[in-house]
C-alpha cells in the first residue's frame, strides 16, 4: 500500500519541502511537496539522489569506537550504551582535568540545533560554532551593521524583482528550488539578471548580462556604481533614503573619488558598462535585488564588500520593497502571541569562565554573531591553547577538516585533541579520524524537532520519518539527551519521544502535531506580510534606520568606510577562487553513489592564454601549490575564466578510506587555502589564496 | 516516442541532471548506464556572451524500432495501446544486438545483470496516471510530458496569451 509523506529534505541546508512516496518501507519516489507550488513538484539532483544513501553499504552502520590509529579505518562496533558510556567516561576524565570548557561543539545548523546549544549550556561550555559562520559570517555581520538583521533574517523577493544582480552567487547551481523557480518565472516575464563573476557559471550563462570581473575587485565595482547613482541624483530613491538612511552624506563624500573610469582599471569592466548597469538598475527600482550572496569574493575585507551590496539595495529603496529584499516576518508579525518554545531558553548554571575559544562577541571578534561563532579560529585555538586547552570536539554533521582553510593545520589540531566525537551518516574527513562515531539516522529515517520558518508568510515545518532506519542509527535529539544524562545534565532534556518535543515546542503556539498531517507544515499567515515603507519598517539598529555610518562598527573602533585597498595578483601566480556545483553539498555528498557518478572529481579551470604560456593543454595533469599545500588535478583550459583567476569546485580530495567512491578523487580546496580571516566580519577568506600552477 | 513526447524548455533547464538521477533511481540503473540523458551545450562564450542550451534524450520509441527488429529472441516488444517499446528482461540473452542496431545506441548495458535495458518511458508510472520519473522530478518544469497534440496546444496558447498580454492596446483591450 503506497502512502505519501510530507517532510523536509536534508541533502543540503535549504530543507526543501518534499513529498516522499513509500511502499512496504521502501522509498518509491521523492518529489516536491505539492502544497508548495514553487517546488513545481520536483526536487534537485541531490534530493533525487537521497535514495542512494538509504541502503548504502558505505554508510556508518552503527556506533563505532576506534580500534587502530586515527584515520586507519580500523573500528570496533559497539552497542549504543557502550559507545555513549565510552564517550561520557572519556569526557568526564578530560573535564576533570581541563574543565568542560575544553569541549568544542561544531555542527551544520539543523533542526536539532536548539538541542545542541542546550547540550553545551547544560554541560557548561561556551564553545559552540556552526557551519554558518564559515559559510557566511561576514555577510551576517555586514547585514547587522546596516539593518540590525542577520542575512538569515532577510531574503529576496525573487518572483517580483525586475532586476537582480548576483556577485558570484551561483543561484542556478545551488538549486534552492523555490527561489530558482521564482527567478526563472520572473525572467520569463522580462526580469533582468546581471551576473558578476570571474568565471562563467551556469548562472552566468543564463543571465541577461554577464560581467567578467578581475578577482577580488567587486568592492571597486560597487563603489563606482554608488558613485554613478549618487552623481545622477535621481538614480537613487530619494524619499526612501531621506526617511530610512543614516550616514548618507558620509557615503556621498566617500564615493566621490570612485569614478567608473577608476573602476574600469580596477575591475576590468568598461566604465560605460558600469554606467549602463546603474541606469538599468535605476529603471527597475525599487524592485531590485543586489544579492548579498553566500560565497564568492571571500577576502579579508569581505565585510565591506557585503556592506556595499546592502548599501546599493538601500540606495534603490529595495529593502522591504516588493521585488526587493525583505525582512522575514515571524509568528508575532502574524498575530501570534509566541513562536515555538526553545529548549535552549531554559535557565542554565552560570559558567565560571565565559571566555570562548574564538573570542566571538568578545575581545577578538567583538561584532561577529555569537549564535554562530568564528569557526575559522578553531584550529589555531587548539594548537595554541588560546585562551585555554581545548581537548574534546563534538563534530555533529559537520566536517571541519575539509571545511576550514589549511587542511594541514586543521589536521594538526585534530591530532592534538584527546577526544573526537562524530555524529555523521557516512564517513567524512573528521568522522574518519574520530575516536567514537555516534551515527545519526538519515533524514528519510528520522523525525526531528519542528522548524520555525520566518518569511513573508511565516510557517512551521515538520520533518517526519518516512521509512524505518536501515541500520543501528539514531536521531540527534536522542543522542544528545543520552549524552547529557550520562554527563549529569539530563534534566535539560525533558522528553522521551519526538512527540514530547513537538508538544514542548508548540506549547505557546496553539497548534498540535496532528495539524501537520495534511501538508507537512502550517502556514501562520494567508498573505505575505509587508511593512509600511513610509513608517513601518522595523530596523533593529540603534537609530532604527539603515546605518551607512554603522554604530555597531564604530562603537568597536572599526571604520564604516575604510580606504579602498587594491588587491594585486602577481603575474606569475593566480588567485584561487572556489565554488559549488549542483551535484554536491559542501564536503558531504561526494560519496553518494548517484552524485559521485554525476560529478566524481574537480578540475582546475585555467584561462586559455595563461595555460598556453605555461604549456598546459586541456585535461593535462597539473600541480597547484600555495603556501598551505599542494595537489594534483586535471586542467580545464577555457576562455570562460578571467586570466588572473583559477577555479576549482569545493569539497573533493577526500582522504577517508571508508568512503571508497570519493577517496582521493580530485583535490581539496582546503589543502590549498591559507587560514586568513576577515578580522571584522568573521568569515575565512576562501578566495584570497595565491597559487602557482605547473604541468606535471 | 510512442504516442507521447518529452519536451525540453531550454530557458527553464538549469542542467541540474535531476532527470537522469531520478531515472536511475526509479529504474535501478547501474553506474555508467543512463536511460534518459540530458544533453547540455555549454556554458560557452559566443561572441563574448555566455550561453547554454539543453535537450533531454530518452528513448524515442520509434514506430519501426531498430532495436525491436534486431532482437533475435523477440525480447523487445511494443505496447499496442500507446506504442511504447520495452524489453522483457527475462527473455533478454544479453547479445547487445539492440544497442548496435539503434542509430543512437540508446539501449544500455546492465553489466550486473548481463542484459540490455532501455527507457520504457516509465510505463508503469504512466499506467498509474503519473509522468515518467525524469519529468516528474524536474525542479523547474523544464521537461514536459504529454501527447504531441496537447503539448502543441499548450505551447501555442501560452505564446498567444503572452503576446496578447504584452500588447493590450494593440489588441483592443
Amino acid at each position: 500500500m503506497k502512502k505519501t509523506v510530507y517532510t523536509l529534505c536534508f541533502m543540503c541546508s535549504v530543507r526543501c519541502p518534499i513529498a516522499v512516496v513509500v511502499e512496504d518501507d521502501q522509498v518509491v519516489s521523492i518529489g516536491g511537496n505539492p502544497h508548495v507550488p514553487a517546488m513545481k513538484g520536483g526536487v534537485c539532483p541531490k534530493g533525487a539522489a537521497a535514495v542512494g544513501w538509504v541502503n548504502d553499504p558505505q554508510r556508518v552502520h552503527g556506533p563505532l569506537i576506534r580500534s587502530g590509529a586515527r584515520g586507519s579505518g580500523q573500528w570496533k562496533t559497539a552497542s549504543w550504551d557502550a559507545a555513549l558510556d565510552y564517550t561520557a567516561d572519556r569526557c568526564r576524565e578530560i573535564f576533570e582535568k581541563y574543565g568542560s570548557k575544553s569541549a568544542v561543539y561544531c555542527e551544520r545548523v539543523n533542526l536539532a540545533t536548539d538541542l545542541s546549544k542546550t547540550f553545551m549550556k547544560a554541560i557548561g561550555s561556551p564553545n559552540y560554532f556552526s557551519h554558518d559562520t564559515v559559510c557566511k559570517g561576514s555577510i551576517n555581520t555586514a547585514c547587522r551593521s546596516l539593518t540590525g538583521y542577520t542575512d538569515a533574517q532577510i531574503s529576496a523577493d525573487w518572483g517580483n524583482a525586475r532586476h537582480v544582480v548576483l556577485y558570484g552567487r551561483n543561484i542556478f547551481e545551488s538549486m534552492e528550488v523555490k527561489a530558482v523557480n521564482a527567478l526563472l518565472d520572473a525572467m520569463a516575464q522580462g526580469t533582468k539578471l546581471t551576473t558578476i563573476d570571474p568565471r562563467v557559471s551556469i548562472t552566468a550563462a543564463k543571465s541577461s548580462r554577464y560581467m567578467m570581473i578581475r578577482p577580488g575587485t567587486d568592492l571597486a565595482l560597487n563603489y563606482a556604481l554608488m558613485h554613478v547613482i549618487i552623481r545622477e541624483r535621481h538614480f537613487y530613491d530619494v524619499k526612501y533614503v531621506d526617511r530610512w538612511v543614516e550616514g548618507f552624506d558620509k557615503l556621498c563624500n566617500f564615493v566621490k573619488e570612485f569614478t567608473p573610469e577608476w573602476a574600469e582599471a580596477e575591475t576590468g569592466i568598461p566604465a560605460e558598462e558600469i554606467v549602463q548597469l546603474a541606469k538599468d538598475i535605476n529603471e527597475a527600482k525599487p524592485a531590485v535585488v543586489f544579492h548579498y550572496g553566500y560565497r564568492g569574493s571571500g577576502h579579508p575585507n569581505e565585510i565591506y564588500f557585503r556592506r556595499s551590496i546592502m548599501i546599493l539595495n538601500a540606495l534603490m529603496g529595495s529593502i522591504e520593497a516588493k521585488g526587493g529584499v525583505f525582512i522575514k516576518k515571524g509568528p508575532k508579525d502574524a498575530g501570534l502571541a509566541a513562536g515555538i518554545r526553545k529548549f535552549s531558553d531554559q535557565q542554565f548554571p552560570k559558567m565560571a569562565d565565559g571566555r570562548k575559544f574564538d573570542g566571538c562577541g568578545q575581545e577578538k571578534f567583538p561584532i561577529v554573531d555569537p549564535a554562530h561563532g568564528v569557526g575559522a579560529m578553531f584550529p589555531s585555538a587548539v594548537l595554541n591553547e588560546d585562551p585555554y586547552p581545548l581537548k574534546v570536539l563534538f563534530a555533529f554533521r559537520y566536517d571541519p577538516l575539509f571545511s576550514l582553510c589549511d587542511y594541514q593545520q586543521t589536521l594538526r589540531a585534530l591530532e592534538k585533541l584527546e577526544l573526537i566525537v562524530s555524529c555523521d551518516i557516512n564517513f567524512g574527513g573528521t568522522t574518519s579520524r574520530a575516536d567514537v562515531i555516534l551515527p545519526e539516522s538519515f533524514f528519510l529515517e528520522r523525525s526531528d524537532p519542528l522548524q520555525m520558518a520566518a518569511g513573508l508568510k511565516p510557517a512551521i515545518n515538520r520533518r517526519i520519518a518516512c521509512i524505518k532506519p536501515r541500520f543501528d542509527t539514531k536521531p540527534m535529539w536522542w543522542i544528545l539527551k543520552q549524552l547529557a544524562e550520562r554527563l549529569g545534565a539530563g534534566d535539560y532534556f525533558p522528553y522521551e519521544t519526538i512527540e514530547d518535543i513537538w508538544k514542548y515546542q508548540l506549547a505557546d503556539v496553539g497548534l498540535q502535531a496532528g495539524d501537520f498531517e495534511a501538508k507537512g507544515f502550517v502556514s501562520l499567515s494567508d498573505k505575505p506580510i509587508w511593512w509600511d515603507r513610509e513608517n513601518g519598517i522595523q530596523f533593529k539598529t540603534p537609530s532604527g534606520k539603515i546605518e551607512f555610518a554603522s554604530s555597531l562598527l564604530e562603537k568597536h573602533s572599526f571604520q564604516s568606510f575604510p580606504p579602498y585597498e587594491p588587491l594585486e595578483t602577481p603575474q606569475d601566480r593566480f588567485r584561487l577562487i572556489v565554488g559549488r556545483c549542483v551535484a554536491h553539498t559542501n564536503v558531504m555528498t561526494q560519496n553518494n553513489t548517484y552524485l559521485n557518478e554525476l560529478v566524481p572529481e574537480n578540475v582546475l579551470w585555467i584561462n586559455s592564454e595563461r595555460a598556453a604560456a605555461l604549456g598546459i593543454k586541456n585535461m593535462d595533469l597539473v600541480e597547484i601549490a600555495s603556501a598551505a599545500g599542494s595537489g594534483r588535478l586535471k586542467a580545464f583550459v577555457t576562455n570562460m575564466i578571467q586570466p588572473e583567476a583559477v577555479f576549482m569546485l569545493h569539497g573533493f580530495g577526500h582522504q577517508e578510506p571508508e568512503s571508497r567512491r570519493s577517496y582521493q578523487r580530485g583535490v581539496a580546496d582546503a589543502m590549498l587555502q591559507e587560514a586568513t580571516v576577515d578580522p571584522v566580519g568573521g568569515s575565512p577568506a576562501f578566495d584570497h589564496t595565491l597559487v602557482t600552477v605547473k604541468r606535471v | 516516442m510512442g504516442d507521447y513526447l518529452i519536451y525540453t524548455d531550454p530557458a527553464k533547464c538549469v542542467a541540474c541532471h535531476a532527470c537522469e538521477i531520478a531515472c536511475k533511481v526509479k529504474n535501478q540503473v547501474p553506474a555508467g548506464a543512463t536511460l534518459g540523458k540530458i544533453v547540455v551545450l555549454g556554458p560557452k562564450l559566443m561572441n563574448g556572451k555566455p550561453m547554454m542550451s539543453s535537450l533531454f534524450i530518452p528513448c524515442f520509441h520509434c514506430e519501426d524500432a531498430w532495436c525491436l527488429n534486431a532482437c533475435p529472441v523477440n525480447a523487445i516488444r511494443k505496447r499496442d495501446k500507446d506504442g511504447l517499446v520495452y524489453i522483457l528482461r527475462e527473455l533478454c540473452v544479453g547479445c547487445k544486438s539492440c544497442i548496435l542496431a539503434c542509430p543512437w545506441h540508446i539501449p544500455q548495458w546492465d553489466a550486473t545483470a548481463g542484459k540490455a535495458m532501455k527507457c520504457n518511458m516509465c510505463m508503469d508510472r504512466i499506467d498509474e496516471g503519473l509522468e515518467p520519473a525524469c519529468v516528474a522530478v524536474c525542479p523547474t518544469d523544464a521537461l514536459q510530458f504529454g501527447e504531441p497534440a496537447a503539448l502543441s496546444q499548450k505551447s501555442r496558447e501560452e505564446y498567444g496569451l503572452s503576446l496578447l498580454g504584452r500588447s493590450r492596446t494593440r489588441y483592443g483591450h
